[in-house]
């Protein structure tokens, strides 16, 4: 089962997979943990039932999602070890520390007040509940804090030495963690996680208000998901721009690439809108450009230089294309979410926000731009990286597990396998769960769908919260 | 006296590994289990008995392994390539039964599917952690800081048994976890099966025990050369203790007694392969010594670990103690 391919490319699409699957469901968790504090806290203030119904209801979805996060999470942290032997043998004692904290810190954080968070209002009280919600929010930002901090050092490499077998030796720790694009990659992958949160949240919102717009637990969620989207969007451009200028300025083979420039311009580089990078023939084939606008956003100058990919050798540079074209997708989807975030702010003034359809409709469509804006731009960064694994010192060619062809291959099939099965399923269920609607009647957890075998299970015998709610707000 | 940071993180990590295996010990031997508790109701109350900790249970694992890698990452570096079969098929098995918990609540046609999923995936995940254990002990072959073996190296019929080892303690756990959690039929069950599975891991124990010195010379020696030989006489006689403990409590009665016993049976076999191990982190191929990471690695993670260890048993254990007692039939979690 090797399909003609190498170890290496069979580990490196094994990796690119799975690792693509645990960051969509992380994204989502991050932003929905936050998003149930949030909600939690409104609930304790406010005592007003609709955000304990909306707390009841992003619960659920929250915990399915989690548990697809945690499954796929695990099988990261074998693969380095499985797949990527030499690259942990020689970089591990850098790269492991900062991992070994996540799981310290973070974690076990989650997974230890998530069981309290889920089921444990009514043994805990509301005051001890708040604070599990509020520590498995934290712990996902923590978790989101190392991970990144390891991915960033793998990109500019900072605070080590290395020894005569080549091995990394850790020199200096806060040099480590604050290695150069830490902080940038850092913000712009939490306010990410936030913004896919948003638009799925908004989506679901917009659905619902579609088939009923007096319902006020949807008017709620939409009003909260269309704030997000209109002020954490500009904030998000304005921190990937900040991070593209760091890339540039330690990684400009990377930029090259996605910019799609071979050439290196000395007087005004043209931003090239569309085009096909050719990495044979070296040229951007039917490139469609707006002068100097290159340089303007890379340099802030009209005649800044922008280096081309043949600056490098050939074995150096990252391939074009991809990193090209999903740099693309990403901030066209970027600027798509700037849009229905205006949107939404005029509708807002005009008083039209619970009833403009078109905007409902815009918003459904949007609902997953998120995941795609941020496996776009992991993409882009990853791709862009090669081909090293860490950059400029460690060849992902000399990265790999001394482990046969077949057996790379049979694992890769494997996974495909089993991961289009399961979380095909779990994205499936979630779909089911985003379609009831959030009403405050007394069977909260049964709505309209059932989802639980009726009958035979014995039913939550716990106190309704909901039903406790609106005693509460009497 | 300087401190020796490679043999306290070996003890670490030891620990990490053993608070995995007895913790995600008991919620896989409830998938174990689930033939035996065919009805719709039972399996609840069993999936509902884990469901608020078997999350913190398995991040041990990551806790090992990743550790592993940060603190020993030549061991890390060998063992997962030589171990690489039955790894990416223990992580397809804990994929399995992580959804499942969730899965089985979110649909009524394919819920059975995922009980299924649950019981196979807690079986290969026990029977290949085994595996995994008896190819350890049989050693891997190392050359020059990297594995130097096939991908097959790991099958023989030592970790074959090992593998089946595994898999009745976990559900001996599991089954005195349900006897601990629950009332009524389900614990009568639970019972029975407990004092089958009790027989079958002594039976188990020895027959592992008796086989290994006869694998590598190393051992041979380190339990019946002086004067590890007193510790290797006293791992056997607490082991009976513990037999003793379990069947007094399956047979009289006691909800407790028989959990701690199985948990006992656990630690002595942890310690006996400590005592086989010892100063090999990788048997025959590499000490603990060669394979650590520089000080400074193992310095910088160790002030977090004393100061983060003990804070997470105290949380874990607030958790436990949240959801202590029998379990309730009538209070769903979901
Ligand atoms: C909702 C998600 C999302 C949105 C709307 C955007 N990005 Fe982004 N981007 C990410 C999600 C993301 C990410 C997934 O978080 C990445 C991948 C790795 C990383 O550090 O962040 C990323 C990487 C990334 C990089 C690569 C950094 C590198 O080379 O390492 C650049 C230059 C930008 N982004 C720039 C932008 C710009 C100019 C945007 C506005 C139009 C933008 N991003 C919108
Ligand atoms: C290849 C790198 C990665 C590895 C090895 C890894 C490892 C893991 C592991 C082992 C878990 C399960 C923890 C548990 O048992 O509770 C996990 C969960 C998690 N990971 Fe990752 N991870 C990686 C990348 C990322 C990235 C890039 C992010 C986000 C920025 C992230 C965020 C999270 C979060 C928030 C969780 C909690 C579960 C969830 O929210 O779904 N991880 N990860
Ligand atoms: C979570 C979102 C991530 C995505 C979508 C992603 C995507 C990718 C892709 C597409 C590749 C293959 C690149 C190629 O071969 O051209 C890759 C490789 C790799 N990435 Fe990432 N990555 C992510 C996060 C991380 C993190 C957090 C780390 C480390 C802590 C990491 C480390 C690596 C390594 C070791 C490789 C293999 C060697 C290589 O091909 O560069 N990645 N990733």
């Amino acid at each position: 089962m090797t399909f003609g391919l190498t170890a290496e490319i069979l580990a490196r699409i094994q990796f690119a997979f799975t690792v693509s699957f645990h960051f969509i469901f992380p994204a989502f968790s991050i932003g929905t943990a936050s998003f149930l504090a949030v909600l939690n806290a409104l609930w304790l203030w406010k005592r007003d039932p609709a955000y304990l119904k909306l707390f009841e209801y992003w619960k659920t979805i929250f915990a399915v999602t989690f548990g697809m996060g945690v499954v796929s999470g695990i099988v990261m942290s074998y693969q380095f070890g499985t797949n990527w032997s030499v690259f942990s043998e020689k970089a591990g004692a850098v790269i492991g520390p900062l991992m070994g904290y996540e799981v310290l810190t973070a974690f076990f954080l989650e997974a230890g007040f998530l069981g309290i968070a889920l089921f444990g209002r009514k043994r805990v009280g509301d005051g001890l509940h708040m604070v599990a919600v509020a520590m498995v929010a934290i712990g996902t930002l923590i978790s989101a804090t190392w991970i990144t901090s390891a991915n960033s050092w793998m990109h500019t490499p900072a605070g080590f030495s290395l020894d005569a077998n080549g091995a990394f030796i850790p020199e200096d720790w806060w040099a480590i963690i604050f290695n150069p694009s830490f902080p940038y990659r850092l913000t712009h992958t939490v306010l990410a996680a936030f913004l896919t949160t948003a638009f799925a949240v908004g989506a679901v919102g917009a659905w619902h208000l579609l088939k009923d717009r007096e319902n006020r637990q949807a008017r709620i969620m939409f009003s909260m998901a269309m704030w997000m989207a209109a002020i954490v969007t500009p904030i998000q451009i304005f921190v990937g721009d900040m991070h593209g200028l760091n890339t540039l300025e330690h990684q400009p083979a990377k930029i090259a690439a996605m910019e799609g420039h071979y050439e290196t311009h000395t007087d005004g580089a043209p931003l090239i809108l569309f085009g096909i990078p050719d990495d044979e023939a070296e040229t951007t084939h039917y490139a469609v450009e707006i002068p100097k606008l290159g340089s303007l956003i890379l340099t802030h100058s009209l005649d800044g230089e922008v280096k081309g990919l043949k600056e490098w050798d050939r074995a150096d540079r990252p391939p074009a294309l991809i990193p090209f074209f999903t740099f693309r997708i990403m901030v066209g989807i970027g600027f798509l979410m700037l849009g229905l975030g205006m949107w939404s702010l005029w509708s807002r003034w005009r008083k039209t926000l619970y009833t403009n359809r078109w905007l409902h409709r815009s918003a459904v469509v949007m609902g997953g731009s998120g995941f795609v804006a941020v496996l776009a731009g992991w993409y882009t960064t990853e791709v862009g990286r090669q081909p090293y694994t860490v950059y400029g010192l460690m060849r992902t060619a000399d990265s790999l597990s001394p482990v046969d062809a077949p057996a790379v291959g049979a694992s890769l099939v494997a996974f495909v396998i089993v991961y289009f099965l399961v979380f095909g399923a779990g994205v499936f269920y979630l779909f089911r769960l985003f379609r009831r609607p959030p009403i405050l009647d007394e069977d909260h957890e049964l709505d309209k769908a059932p989802h639980r075998a009726a009958g035979i299970t014995p039913g939550p015998a716990q106190e309704d919260p909901i039903k406790e709610g609106l005693r509460h707000a009497d | 006296m300087p401190i020796d940071l490679p043999t306290i993180w070996a003890g670490i990590i030891a620990f990490a590994v053993l608070a995995y295996v007895v913790l995600d010990g008991f919620d896989l031997g409830i998938g174990i289990l689930f033939p035996f508790f065919p009805a719709r109701q039972e399996r609840d109350l069993m999936t509902n008995s884990i469901a608020p900790v078997w999350d913190g249970n398995e991040t041990w694992l990551v806790l090992g392994g990743g550790g592993l890698m940060a603190v020993f990452p030549v061991a890390y570096a060998t063992v997962l390539p030589a171990l690489y079969m039955p790894i990416i098929i223990m992580l397809l098995g804990l994929i399995f039964r992580g959804v499942a918990f969730e899965f089985r609540w979110r649909t009524q046609r394919a819920s059975h599917y995922w009980d299924y999923g649950f019981w196979i995936g807690s079986t290969l995940a026990g029977f290949t952690q085994g595996i995994a254990l008896g190819a350890l002990v049989q050693g891997i072959t190392v050359v020059d800081r990297a594995y130097a073996g096939g991908w097959w190296d790991w099958l023989s019929p030592f970790s074959i048994l090992t593998g089946f080892a595994v898999v009745v303690g976990y559900a001996l756990l599991g089954a005195c976890w349900l006897n601990l959690k629950t009332l009524g039929a389900v614990q009568d069950k639970a019972r029975k099966l407990a004092k089958g599975l009790g027989i079958a891991m002594l039976v188990l124990i020895a027959a592992v025990s008796l086989w290994s010195p006869f694998i590598n010379p190393v051992y041979f020696e380190r339990w019946f050369g002086w004067p590890t030989a007193f510790f290797s006489a006293l791992v056997p006689l607490l082991l009976a203790v513990c037999a003793f403990l379990l069947w007094h409590g399956l047979t009289n009665d006691k909800h407790l007694q028989p959990f701690l016993a199985a948990l006992g049976l656990f630690v002595l076999s942890f310690v006996g392969l400590g005592i086989s191990f010892y100063p090999y982190i990788v048997p025959g191929s590499l000490t603990i010594a060669e394979a650590a990471a520089p000080d400074s690695s193992l310095m910088f993670l160790l002030v977090g670990a004393v100061i983060l260890v003990p804070t997470i048993l105290a949380y874990t254990g607030y958790a436990y103690w949240v959801f202590r007692g029998k379990l309730d039939p009538e209070e769903g979690y979901h």
